[in-house]
């Protein structure tokens, strides 16, 4: 049971740090950004194809994919995501749509259709127990990482002059740009941030959730269920509705695997019911 | 000029529109010409029209009521499973079934609605989305009752009426469709013009106004979803019905995206988009697939970013100018 649990906090984390970079584009610039597993896809592939072309140990494949995905939503945002800005939400969800659209297909012609598989370093692959637990090392290494990752964020959000300025930007634009805030370099630093943590994410996924072209369409409803569940205005939000939903997954899977996904869209229905502004909404319309 | 009062004014202003325009009538005239004029095209003509009468669902939600929606495959593919089922084990009559299918998808609109009167769009598109999810997985896993992932096979329609049978060209599946879009659609027409229309639109451009002069926002919104889910329903049970096979795939996420697609293309908030909309999906559809079958997809999404980034206003820039020209050649033409 414990097993389990642990299994499905490794999970948890895993979504959090892919679903997060969504929340803060979500959050900050108001965009419903539903291609965002288009760049977790990415950061999946880089890895798989760092290790197994250029021979690159797991350790080093991870950061690459990090850049990689950074440095595609830099120029993304650039070039066509900042003109939707503006526009409704229903426009952005088409635009989002026709990129995964074109992610899927292009992942397809460029990699095969088929399952990637990387192979982990020795001391990460196998379990020991620990007080009963069966724990697995990867996913220890998962929840360490992530964990690290989750408070680095909190801190950085809270604690540092980007964070303070950031969340300015995000309550008022307008009155930011008035004191000399930069905001939009902010908001493209911070997009890129987003996508480079997703194509973490899809990194360290591959192992758990694996990677083929239906990747961005598969998990975006997972993505956003932690956004929307958790809300988009905090970092502990996310983390937590990450964690529930992790936990919830992978407990009702092995428990009873004939109900599929059902859970998860049932919980995701009630909680929003309950709190349509996410778990630790702040007041807003 | 006959009255110059203020109050005859206003009652042109908010009904002028129910009068039928000259292009509209050419509109249907040619869509039953086709018929005639493409014998061998008739699958996919029966397929644009039910198509189309989907994309006037969710027109009438989110064109009027201004509701985004990313999960009206649910109502499609409720109505579809019920006139299946329906079919297999209780009658072969298409009409009764098209009733049935349209009934349980109009309750399942009814029983989902308070999910959409809370949060904002970005709660409604996940609860809608999370709806057709969680149908999709129960259809899967009912398998004794869906077929599941097989599909549900040994649907046996009778004739439409009593007198037209279903015959493999589809001559009568069109027409039959297209019949039923039809009556659905001067339906809707006079429902979006109407009082109960006029107040949809106030909603949906400013629901605090709206409240405050009077509007039951709820309820309106109750109503107006249970009734696109009733119009889904019946697009899903014409697909089970003219198709006789009921699959999972009419509850798919790509189902919903493509319908909004398709009424992107063709213009939200007046209905004939929904229509236009689906005639230009299906002629993309297969010109794209016919050069490149594998990757269609891609094109599709090059497309709709294309689309959504700024051709949006050539596309119906050059649908209006048309529109117009036809508009003038029926005006000259005094019958």
């Amino acid at each position: 049971m414990l097993t389990i649990l642990f299994d499905g906090v490794a999970y948890g984390m895993i979504l959090f740090v892919l679903a997060c970079g969504l929340s803060v584009t979500m959050g900050l610039m108001n965009f419903i950004n539903l291609a965002h597993g288009a760049f977790a896809m990415l950061g999946g592939y880089v890895t798989v194809l760092a290790m197994q072309r250029l021979g690159l140990p797991f350790l080093w494949a991870l950061p690459a994919a990090f850049l990689a995905a950074a440095a595609t939503g830099l120029v993304l945002e650039r070039l066509v995501y900042r003109p939707m800005y503006a526009k409704s939400h229903l426009d952005q969800v088409m635009f989002s749509i026709g990129l995964v659209f074109m992610a899927v297909a292009g992942a397809d012609y460029l990699m095969g259709s088929s399952q990637q598989f990387v192979h982990l370093p020795a001391w990460l692959s196998g379990r020991f127990d620990l007080a009963g637990i069966g724990v697995g090392r990867y996913r220890l290494f998962i929840i360490v990482l992530c964990g690290a990752l989750a408070f680095a964020m909190q801190w950085g959000f809270t604690r540092t002059r980007f964070g303070s300025r950031l969340r300015a930007a995000v309550d008022d634009a307008r009155v930011a740009r008035g004191l000399g805030i930069p905001v939009n370099r902010l908001f493209a630093l911070t997009f890129a941030f987003g996508s480079g943590l997703a194509g973490l994410g899809g990194a360290l996924g591959i192992e758990l959730m694996g990677l083929d072209p239906t990747f961005p369409l598969k998990f975006m409803i997972y993505f956003l269920i932690v956004v929307t569940v958790g809300g988009t205005s905090t970092i502990s939000g996310p983390f937590f509705a990450a964690m529930l939903l992790g936990v919830a997954d992978v407990t009702g899977k092995y428990l009873v695997p004939q109900l599929g996904a059902f859970i998860i869209y049932a919980l995701m229905v009630v909680l929003l019911i309950t709190r349509p502004h996410g778990l630790f909404a702040r007041g807003r319309a | 000029m006959s009255g110059g009062g203020i109050e005859a004014r206003v009652r042109r202003s908010l009904y002028g529109a129910r009068r039928w325009h000259p292009a509209e009538i050419v509109f249907w005239i040619l869509a039953v010409a086709a018929f005639f004029l493409l014998p061998r095209q008739l699958l996919i003509l029966n397929e644009i029209a039910i198509l189309g009468l989907f994309a006037v669902s969710l027109d009438l939600i989110l064109g009027y009521a201004g509701i985004v929606s990313l999960g009206h495959a649910a109502f499609f593919g409720f109505g579809a499973y019920a006139a299946g089922l329906f079919a297999k084990h209780a009658s072969a009559d298409p009409l009764v079934g098209l009733a049935v299918g349209m009934g349980a998808a109009g309750l399942l609109g009814l029983l989902t609605s308070p999910l959409i009167l809370r949060g904002s769009d970005l709660t409604r598109l996940m609860v809608t989305l999370g709806v057709a999810l969680i149908l999709g997985e129960l259809a899967n896993s009912l398998g004794w009752l869906t077929g599941g992932a097989d599909g549900l096979q040994g649907i046996v329609m009778g004739p439409v009426l009593g007198l037209f049978e279903f015959d493999i060209f589809g001559k009568v599946a069109y027409l039959y469709s297209l019949a039923v879009l039809f009556v659905l659609f001067v339906l809707a027409r006079r429902i979006v013009g109407s009082p109960f229309g006029l107040s949809l639109r106030a909603i949906r451009d400013n629901p605090l106004r709206a409240s405050a002069s009077g509007v039951p926002l709820h309820w309106r919104l109750v109503a107006v979803y249970a009734l696109a889910a009733a119009y889904a329903g019946a697009a899903g049970a014409l697909l089970a019905q003219t198709t006789q096979f009921v699959s999972l795939d009419v509850l798919a996420f790509h189902r919903s995206a493509d319908l909004m697609l398709v009424l992107i293309i063709g213009g939200v908030g007046y209905l004939y988009g929904g229509l236009i909309g689906a005639v230009a999906f299906k002629l993309l559809q297969d010109v794209i697939a016919s050069f490149t079958p594998q990757y269609w997809m891609f094109w599709i999404g090059l497309f709709l970013v294309l689309f959504v980034l700024g051709g949006r206003e050539l596309i119906h820039g050059g649908i209006k100018a048309v529109v117009g020209r036809v508009a003038r050649l029926g005006r000259r033409s005094p019958t």
